[in-house]
């Protein structure tokens, strides 16, 4: 071993750019170095105060001084970014972070591409930047309150804590978003970030932006499609935005696609779970038939076809989200390097400009779908529509499979892209699920069998029955295959105060 | 570490497609680019994966922790896993026989892969008690600076000494290796492990993949206050059947001259740390080059030490080998004073002796080790040859369990808490 001794308390601890501490002492946990920005960290204590009353109005209803089993980020490397314990929900450590500094990043799409990414605001697209974050931002918030009354109807402890850690975290994200528009966008920024608390999910004077963000989400499968399909949109978005040349903006939605991964998880094996239960109880009981919907509701459970209704309503409703198929907002938003496609760093075969390229749109032409070709550019928010459907079809296939093994004949299927649509190329249009162009009289007959009914909504309501024993859960969902963090079966993931 | 291919069973990493929801989390935390997919699954590629965890505490299904020990050659490939609708269930002792690895005469000096008691039970996951977080009062260290997602690929460090360190033999010849960063950065703590690029490109025409070895030194350098780091590397001659066969990167690293240069990447790891609480006691579990981090371990503490600023804090130290020659560092080991560090050796071929394993040697000090396993301020590392993590774990319960400890509490605590590391190969 080695003769010479030098020593050094400090020896080991150097850092750099990757692995800023996070200001642990500071009012909000950072890594953006707040401590160093007085003005900024001044306007972002002044707003806080400001968001916790947002908190306790519409945030959660009730469970506010329970002890719940939360995941918090306290840095964003791999070590750092979940930790695990009791939070009280008011108490959670919301902060602001961003995923690593790329060195020498550039601009991967549109005009300015090969650029080096903008550490700032640039001047000539400073108004889009600011509404696309402020769209953005205004979703995080939106859902929170679209979900506020759910912990009373929590089929079991697992599924109330997933519901708040979903919650605590879409309040991270307008933390991020808004310290994005404090930052960067001066008196305006800061304008924004308190009309983002004043708007209300569902309310007539002052609504919030999105269609989607306005509905309700009274039931608990209604939370479990809204994270399969929503917060998949958000996904779409999101990365759609990590792609951004603006970097902080690039940074920020990175580290918030890896929480938003946790939302649809929530979703894919709440319905995934539901469906284990729906076919477990068919099989134990003898019913053989999925369309025998008395039976099935008989045994406590949600009938599949009833499934497939809620799957084509929040499919429908989400595919709204991504706004007119042919969009000139979007092919400048793209030109202009802000908001690139999915995916955008892995595409090959493709200049990154869009300037001469085509993309097929399906439309509406004297009652038939037809496609056509469009300019690619103007195309984007079509294109980011048939991604998110590819991307939503893998979760299915899942669900699929799991009907399959379990040895019933059921096969949960997409709705066409036309189905339902109030928004783009199909608004107003009548088209089934299968995609054929339909009357007003023919939609109206059927159209009780494809989106959920009257009945399907009192029979959902009925199931709604709290289950708060720990390791117990509700008759109509599956327990998990996994615990939170491994945790055991009868884990309290909520100390119920 | 020793890589993959070039020593005894692989921990190979997989992802449950049952479980796995497709989000892209892992891909994109994957700091070696070892994690890819297809429309279908996300697959972890066995020759890029260097275990780092980094992809294991953001997934948000657990669908990520799974782990199969598999002889390298039946190693599942990317296009394999691209074709699963469900894991393949673990390979039994027969079928690891079967393909060589099992065979007692290939597993050198380490323990046999299960212990008989633990036989008898369905199956004991050792893994399932190894922590992910490192213990709290670690430095915090800093990874992967250089590598195929880092802004620069690899960084050039030149040879500053080779010298063996075990008694000449023809079986065994391993080699202490000092690296000089010059003026690049590349900060390293115990426990972290760095890549080293062979030149040159295999029989497939690609360049090498990296090989990963623990260092060998102190935070502060080989030599204290130097940009240095020291590797323990083993020369491989043979394969699990004894038939002829050069590891690329051992005898590459073990014929390199002073002032050679190579070509390295990392650091990697950032949970195998030792605590910096100065009543933390910490007990090594190794075996052949698994010793490395454990003398980087020792030799920081017996800096902090020599300076008069550490006092409490103890050490023990079970080491096994196939003979005291075959030690790495055996000499230098034998010099630290005894209230420094407990040491305790466990030779299994020994001309005249039983055989007798580093498990072996535990069960002997249960009396010490229990109240450790029952201490938060104890931690516990394990490095070697993969086979030896059931047994040392066996170990481990079996001795809580005697002294009255639930070892399912105690087995959590040392995950949840940072306090047992795995690490091995």
């Amino acid at each position: 071993m080695s003769a010479e001794d030098i020593l050094s308390d400090s020896a080991g601890s150097t850092s750099g750019d990757r692995f800023v501490e996070i200001s642990y002492d500071d009012v909000i946990p950072n890594n953006v170095a707040l401590g160093s920005d007085k003005q900024l960290q001044r306007a972002l204590e002044g707003w806080r105060p400001k968001y916790l009353d947002w908190w306790s109005g519409m945030g959660p209803v009730g469970y506010q001084q329970s002890e719940v089993y939360l995941r918090t980020a306290v840095g964003v490397d791999p070590a750092g970014w979940a930790k695990f314990g009791y939070v009280k929900m008011p108490t959670y450590r919301w902060g602001i972070l961003l995923a690593p500094k790329v060195e020498g990043r550039t601009i991967p799409f549109g005009r300015h591409k090969g650029e080096p990414a903008w550490q700032e605001v640039p001047g000539e697209h400073r108004a889009l930047l600011r509404r696309l974050i402020v769209v953005q931002g205004d979703t995080e918030p939106a859902s929170v309150e679209q979900q506020r009354f759910l912990g009373a109807t929590a089929p079991s402890l697992y599924d109330m804590r997933n519901l708040f850690q979903v919650n605590v975290e879409e309040g991270r994200h307008l933390w991020a978003m808004v310290y994005l528009l404090v930052k960067y966008f001066g008196k305006d920024g800061r304008e924004e970030a308190q009309a983002l608390l004043e708007r209300q999910s569902g309310q007539m004077d002052n609504p919030r932006i999105l269609g989607a963000f306005n509905e309700r989400t009274p039931d608990w499968l209604s939370f479990f499609m809204f994270t399969f399909f929503t917060d998949r949109d958000g996904k779409m978005q999101l990365a759609a935005l990590a792609e951004s040349g603006f970097d902080p903006l690039s940074r920020t939605c990175r580290f918030m696609l890896t929480e938003e991964a946790h939302h649809m998880f929530v979703g894919e094996t709440g319905v995934q779970r539901t469906i284990e239960a729906t076919c477990a109880a068919m099989v134990k009981a003898g019913v053989k038939e999925p369309n025998d919907v008395e039976a099935a509701r008989q045994l406590g459970i949600v009938d599949l076809p009833l499934l497939q209704r809620k799957l084509n309503f929040h499919a429908s409703v989400t595919r709204d989200l991504f706004g007119a198929d042919i969009s000139s907002n979007a092919a400048e938003a793209f030109s202009s390097g802000i908001k690139g496609r999915f995916n955008e760093g892995n595409l090959k075969g493709d200049d990154h400009l869009l300037q001469d390229a085509t993309y097929p749109v399906t439309r509406v032409v004297d009652g038939r779908l037809v496609v056509e070709e469009a300019p690619a550019l103007r195309a984007l928010n079509a294109r980011l529509l048939d991604d998110f459907i590819v991307d939503c079809q893998g979760g299915i296939d899942r669900w699929n499979k799991s009907v399959e093994k379990a040895g019933v004949a059921f096969k949960f299927v997409q709705p066409h892209k036309g189905f339902n649509r109030r928004i783009g190329e199909f608004a107003g249009k009548r088209i089934s699920p299968a995609g054929e162009v339909l009357t007003e009289e023919q939609w109206a007959a059927k159209s009780g069998d494809w989106l959920p009914n009257d009945d399907d909504m009192r029979f959902i309501r009925s199931l709604m029955k709290p289950c708060h024993e720990p390791g117990k859960y509700a008759t109509w969902i599956a327990p998990p295959r996994v615990g939170v963090n491994n945790q055991p079966g009868d884990f309290e993931y909520v100390k119920i105060a | 570490m020793i890589a993959a291919t070039e020593a005894g069973l692989v921990r190979q990493h997989l992802i449950d497609p049952e479980i796995c929801i497709r989000c892209n989390t892992c891909e994109s935390t994957c700091p070696v680019g070892a994690i890819s997919h297809d429309a279908r699954n996300y697959v972890v590629d066995a020759n890029i994966c260097n275990l780092c965890m980094a992809c294991v505490p953001p997934c948000p299904t657990g669908s990520i922790d799974n782990w199969r020990a598999m002889p390298p050659a039946r190693a599942y490939s990317v296009e394999a896993q691209f074709g699963w609708d469900v894991l393949p269930a673990e390979l039994s002792a027969d079928d690891l026989a079967l393909a060589g690895a099992a065979a007692e005469a290939s597993l050198a000096d380490a323990p046999p892969p299960v212990s008989p008691d633990a036989l008898g039970k369905a199956e004991f996951d050792a893994s399932a008690y190894a922590a992910v977080v490192p213990p709290w009062s670690a430095e915090r260290a800093i990874a992967n600076l250089y590598g195929p997602k880092a802004a620069a690929r690899s960084v050039s460090a030149t040879v500053v000494g080779n010298v063996r360190v075990t008694d000449v033999g023809k079986d065994y010849d391993t080699h202490h290796i000092v690296l000089d960063f010059g003026s690049m950065t590349f900060p390293v703590l115990e426990g972290q492990s760095i890549g080293i690029v062979p030149p040159g490109v295999g029989a497939d025409g690609r360049p090498h993949f990296p090989r990963q070895y623990s260092v060998a030194s102190p935070r502060n350098g080989e030599r204290p206050g130097y940009n240095n780091v020291s590797l323990t590397v083993k020369r491989v001659l043979e394969d699990h059947q004894g038939r002829p066969v050069r590891g690329v990167a051992s005898n590459y690293l073990c014929d390199l001259k002073v002032g050679d240069k190579v070509e390295a990447t990392g650091p990697f790891g950032l949970s195998f740390l030792m605590p910096n609480h100065p009543q933390s006691a910490i007990v090594m579990i190794c075996t052949g080059t698994g010793s490395a981090p454990m003398r980087a371990m020792t030799e920081w503490r017996r800096r902090l030490r020599k300076s008069g600023k550490f006092d409490g804090g103890k050490l023990m130290l079970f080491f096994g080998a196939r003979t005291k020659e075959e030690l790495p560092y055996f000499g230098p080991l034998l010099n630290l004073p005894k209230d420094f560090i407990d040491i305790n050796f466990a030779f299994s071929r020994r001309q005249g002796e039983p055989k007798r394993y580093v498990q072996d040697a535990m069960r002997e000090r249960a009396a010490d080790l229990a109240p450790l396993i029952a201490d938060p301020d104890a931690y516990f590392y394990v490095c070697g040859l993969k086979a030896m993590e059931e047994g040392v774990v066996t170990a481990l319960r079996d001795i809580a369990t005697k002294a009255g400890l639930d070892w399912e509490t105690h087995g959590q605590a040392l995950k949840r808490d940072g306090r047992l590391h795995l690490e091995t190969y």
